[in-house]
């Protein structure tokens, strides 16, 4: 093979932030809802329990079912991405080296993490339009709800979770990061407060669920929902579990 | 080499690992233009001095200049100007070829084009294969694209062409080759001494962190070379009026049956004492050659010939 003489004559120079940002965002994106076990996690499962709970009168959920289920798989969906699917990618984007390979280019440090939240946030968003959406198809009527509210707790519960999920899929070997984030996911699932209602857990389990992340965002979100005023406790157990575990991940988080 | 400014410029570098020393005073010198290749068994210090040099990791000790500037810490600017292709990896588990290569082209300023250098190095096939499902040597040939997609000044390959074949070693040869004709600066380590000789400008070779030889690859292997001659003959000769025949500090011995090793400063009157010698004999010299030694023999006699882990 030869070469045109000229064709590899230095012409260095960083690109376009904003489309360094955005080329990154949608491939992170795109990668996310290709790969079939994320997309089971993250769109599958929450749909499948959104029409399970809805029609089928199994968990005890208060009325409205359809704005209780959309509560439940709300919280349940964000949990999907922003920690087991973030985990579990970082873990193997680590094991496979992209991080340090995206490190030794011109990008931006920060723009790395930003990218990665970025498409952290599109798939969130994509999960909401959808799962509102078939809850709307099951009978969910938006207009009783608080926006602002779900909103928020959409947001700063990805906070929370992704704190988490960063900090897991950041510090641990792939595939003990793979076991941790699925055996942690379910637990939360069955018994932090997303599935069966804190109020519906035994004593003690129902105070511990009240400081989880998934208790607090499933809690604030079915509140929200029908129009209440998600207490200030679960506010706060987001953002502390969001500061606590940023901060940990921040000096913890290895590139490699 | 001469040049305002190095592409490369180490002295003294020092990296240590919990206590021992990976990489142990180390001086490496490389201008524009230039191919400098760095040679060691599994373990010398190679893969670490590549990174300190990249900004990747830290250094213990000595001073680090690339393209005029300290990688520590890796600033923007720097990063800018050069390519990284790593050994193994550097990739999404699920992206496409043709995805990766687009990524890190729009983190430079003025690329080549994804689809050419996809086309170029083989990849157009599996353009659409996720990355898990590439072969190694493919996933080679894609880490070399996104090191050299950015039009960078400088290029870190690290083991380049450890896994691929024959024809895909041509390939990245004749690029390197390209890259150097254009100006850039190219470091490349590789434990294939063919591979050293072929490409390089200049060749250090390193063993537990330090440089035991560096030279052009003529320098290299022209050392000692004319102090061996070699020929075969009836094993068992008597070599007793030979050894007296020989000028001073000429030696003669035979290391395996009916191979002779004549070491000394070989002229035109240690060849033709030999074959005389012979002739008296009544054998025929065979297979009579002055010895020049292969960069693998330097190679082997300065780093040992035990296997390394």
């Amino acid at each position: 093979m030869s070469f045109e003489a000229g064709t590899f004559t230095p012409a260095p120079g960083r690109g376009a932030l904003g489309r360094m940002l955005g080329t990154q965002v949608l491939l992170e994106t795109k990668l996310a809802l290709r790969q079939g076990e994320q997309v089971l996690l993250t769109l599958v499962i929450p749909l499948a329990l959104l029409i399970g709970l809805t029609l089928l009168r199994v968990v005890p959920l208060p009325e409205p079912r359809p704005t209780s289920a959309l509560g439940t798989v709300l919280a349940l969906a964000i949990m999907s991405t922003a920690f087991t699917s973030q985990a579990i990618s970082l873990g193997f984007d680590r094991r496979y080296g992209v991080l340090r390979r995206l490190a030794a280019t011109a990008v931006p440090r920060w723009l790395i993490v930003l990218g990665r939240l970025g498409g952290m946030a599109a798939v969130v968003f994509v999960q909401v339009v959808v799962l509102a959406a078939v809850a709307v198809a099951l009978g969910w009527r938006p207009g009783a709800g608080s926006p602002g509210w779900v909103v928020l707790l959409v947001v700063l519960g990805t906070a929370a979770f992704g704190a988490v999920g960063v900090l897991l899929g950041g510090s641990l070997r792939a595939e003990l990061v793979l076991a941790v984030a699925n055996i942690v996911w379910f637990v939360l699932l069955f018994a932090g407060g997303v599935l069966v209602p804190a109020a519906a857990l035994p004593g003690p389990l129902a105070t511990v669920v009240q400081l989880l992340p998934s208790g607090a965002l499933a809690e604030g979100l079915r509140t929200a929902l029908v129009g209440g005023t998600p207490s200030t406790a679960h506010v706060v157990v987001l953002l502390a579990w969001t500061v606590v575990a940023g901060g940990i991940a921040v000096r913890t988080v290895r590139w490699s | 080499m001469s040049g305002a400014v190095r592409a490369l410029e180490v002295r003294d570098l020092v990296v240590r690992y919990q206590g021992r020393a990976a990489v142990d005073g180390l001086d490496l010198d490389l201008a524009p233009g230039q191919v400098l290749a760095l040679l060691g068994p599994n373990g010398a210090g190679k893969t670490t001095t590549v990174e300190v040099c990249e900004g990747l990791r830290g250094r213990d000790g000595g001073e680090v200049r690339v393209l005029g500037t300290d990688p520590a810490g890796a600033p923007d600017a720097l990063r800018a100007r050069m390519g990284v292709m790593p050994q193994g990896g550097g990739a999404y588990p699920g992206v496409r070829v043709r995805e990766m290569v687009g990524l890190v082209a729009t983190c430079s300023a003025h690329p080549l084009d994804p689809d050419w250098l996809v086309e170029t190095l083989g990849l157009a096939s599996c353009a659409r294969t996720p990355y898990k499902r590439l072969s190694v040597g493919q996933q080679q040939r894609l880490a070399l694209a996104c090191a050299v997609v950015g039009r960078p000044e400088l290029v870190f390959l690290d083991e380049p062409t450890a896994s691929l074949d024959p024809q895909g070693r041509r390939l990245v040869w004749d690029l390197v080759r390209a890259l150097r004709a254009d100006g850039v600066a190219v470091l490349l380590t590789t434990h294939l001494m063919q591979e050293a000789e072929t490409l390089a400008d200049h060749i250090v070779i390193i063993d537990h962190g330090r440089t035991v030889a560096e030279g052009s690859p003529d320098d290299l292997t022209a050392a000692g070379a004319d102090r061996e001659l070699r020929f075969r003959a009836a094993a068992g000769m008597d070599l007793r009026l030979l050894a007296d025949a020989l000028p001073e500090g000429c030696t003669v011995s035979e290391p395996t049956p009916g191979s002779y090793l004549v070491e000394g400063s070989i002229d035109p009157q240690v060849l033709s004492t030999v074959t005389s010698w012979c002739a008296r004999q009544g054998v025929l010299a065979d297979d009579l050659r002055v010895a020049r030694r292969s960069l693998e023999d330097v190679f082997l006699e300065l780093t040992g010939r035990e296997l390394r882990s």
